[in-house]
């Protein structure tokens, strides 16, 4: 159920991402100040930009987990917040990057967007040592939900906190493009659109790929349980169930894959 | 709801777990700074710093400890078996806290103006207590959710605190700033309103986030 249209998003996601990087290198005007180096913008803004959508995502989905009480939502939340966080970690190599070129320094704590993305970044990496903390997969669920919707208010409540606290330096671009001019605007947005379908796709793979191993898992079981009950009187009661508590896939994970 | 909060603090001053622990710990600390900053007198940035990041780690060791018990001895099972509101017992451990915040800061303050502190204490307090006050109503809300967060799970002391500082960062902003004019020696100045603003709306806003969110995490 997960797989359907993987083929044709992961194509598109080739497609656009290859637009991107070819208008980035071939089309878009060197910066005046900061020559080549500015390119790297291209890459760090719409990583943090998809990074930060995909944590408050994440709390989305886990407000619907508590809704709906479908684990299915948590998840999807879990793959958001997981996903997240790697592209947290591009974002931060490539904000240092970009600092240490135009700034000279591999950090600049007067740069309250780069200041605010990591105190999100540490609190989020406390998600997954939290969730895998609890035992019980209904609870693992709800208090991981818990976690993933206050850090999805957290995060627009730290910008502001500590944009207040410091003043300007970073370039402004989530006030609007329309201080680039017309082709970096135009390369900026083709490379927003490729990252943020390169989430999407890698989302969607992770969560086809928890979900084939679940249904694997319970495939097995269930050819297991059946060797086990040889005098075959009822079968159907001795067999594993075939939906697996989908939060059950992430323990396993840490606790070791279950034997054959 | 009044039941519960004489319990809690009826068990602190039983067992006196808790707060003599944090006091303690916050003047140690004190001691520390001196020694690791090498400063005999400290004033403006430097003192609100080394205060709210010594009442920060103060405030996470009662945090650690606040559902320990019921989680332990079955207090969780008791509440959940009274025909109480679940929010009762999130606004009775947030009220322990707080309680356990304010006494802790009518050591640790003192004790700060006594050991470091170069400008006087008489002048910044009005203003101090302003921004302390309303320091605490965030600790005690983050504090408390934070706690029930990561009490049932196998490292709670880890995870505890891991969970909190974060969540804390905007406080210890607001607060720092808030209150370093406050503890300036120059020129005797109030908290600026616009850190006291930010400050109440982001405890208005967890304390929200956790009335919300709090009986989903009570709930077996």
């Amino acid at each position: 159920m997960y797989g359907k249209g993987l083929r044709s998003l992961s194509i598109s996601t080739i497609a656009v991402m290859t637009a991107a990087l070819a208008l980035v290198f071939f089309y878009a005007p060197l910066e005046a100040e900061q020559g080549f180096l500015q390119k790297i913008f291209y890459v760090h803004v719409p990583l943090a930009i998809v990074a930060l959508c995909g944590f408050v995502a994440g709390g989305i989905m886990a407000i619907q987990h508590l809704r709906t009480r479908d684990p299915s939502w948590d998840m999807r939340s879990y793959v958001a917040i997981h996903m997240s966080l790697i592209f947290g970690v591009g974002t931060l190599i490539t904000g240092s990057i970009w600092a240490k070129g135009s700034w000279g320094h591999w950090w600049v704590w007067d740069e309250p967007t780069l200041v605010s993305f990591l105190i999100v970044f540490l609190l989020y990496a406390t998600y997954q040592p939290l969730r895998f903390a609890i035992e019980d997969p209904e609870r693992q669920a709800r208090y991981a939900s818990v976690f993933a919707i206050t850090a999805g208010a957290f995060v627009p409540l730290n910008f502001i906190a500590v944009r207040l606290s410091t003043a300007y330096v970073h370039p402004r671009v989530l006030g609007g493009t329309s201080n680039l001019p017309g082709p970096m605007a135009l390369t900026f947005v083709v490379s927003l659109i490729g990252i943020a379908l390169l989430y999407v796709t890698l989302c969607k793979y992770e969560l086809t790929a928890k979900h084939a191993r679940a249904q694997l898992r319970a495939l097995r079981r269930r050819l297991t349980a059946d060797d086990a009950a040889t005098p075959p009187v009822r079968r159907s009661r001795s067999a594993a169930p075939t939906t697996l508590h989908p939060a059950a896939m992430m323990t396993a994970r840490v606790t070791g894959k279950e034997g054959l | 709801m009044g039941a519960l909060l004489r319990k809690e603090l009826l068990v602190e001053l039983r067992t006196l777990e808790s707060v003599p622990g944090m006091s303690l710990f916050a003047v140690t600390t004190f001691v520390v700074f001196h020694f690791a900053l090498n400063r005999n007198v400290v004033e403006g940035d430097l003192a609100a710093g080394i205060l709210w990041v010594t009442l920060l780690f103060a405030a996470i060791l009662g945090i650690n400890r606040l559902f320990v018990a019921d989680a332990e001895e079955g207090g969780f099972d008791g509440f959940l078996l009274a025909p109480v509101d679940r929010s009762a017992m999130l606004l009775a451990k947030a009220l322990t806290l707080l309680v356990y915040l304010l006494v802790l800061e009518l050591v640790a303050v003192p004790a700060f103006a006594l050991l470091l502190l170069g400008p006087s204490l008489g002048h910044a307090l009005p203003g101090l207590i302003g921004v302390l006050a309303l320091g605490d109503l965030g600790v005690a809300a983050i504090g408390t959710l934070v706690a029930a967060l990561a009490v049932r799970t196998r490292a709670r002391d880890l995870l505890g605190p891991l969970l909190a500082l974060p969540l804390l960062v905007p406080i210890v902003i607001g607060g720092a700033r808030a209150s370093s004019p406050v503890l300036a020696s120059a020129h005797h100045a109030g908290p600026s309103a616009r850190w006291l603003l930010t400050l109440g709306l982001y405890d208005l806003v967890f304390g929200l986030i956790a009335y919300a969110l709090f009986d989903f995490l009570l709930e077996d």
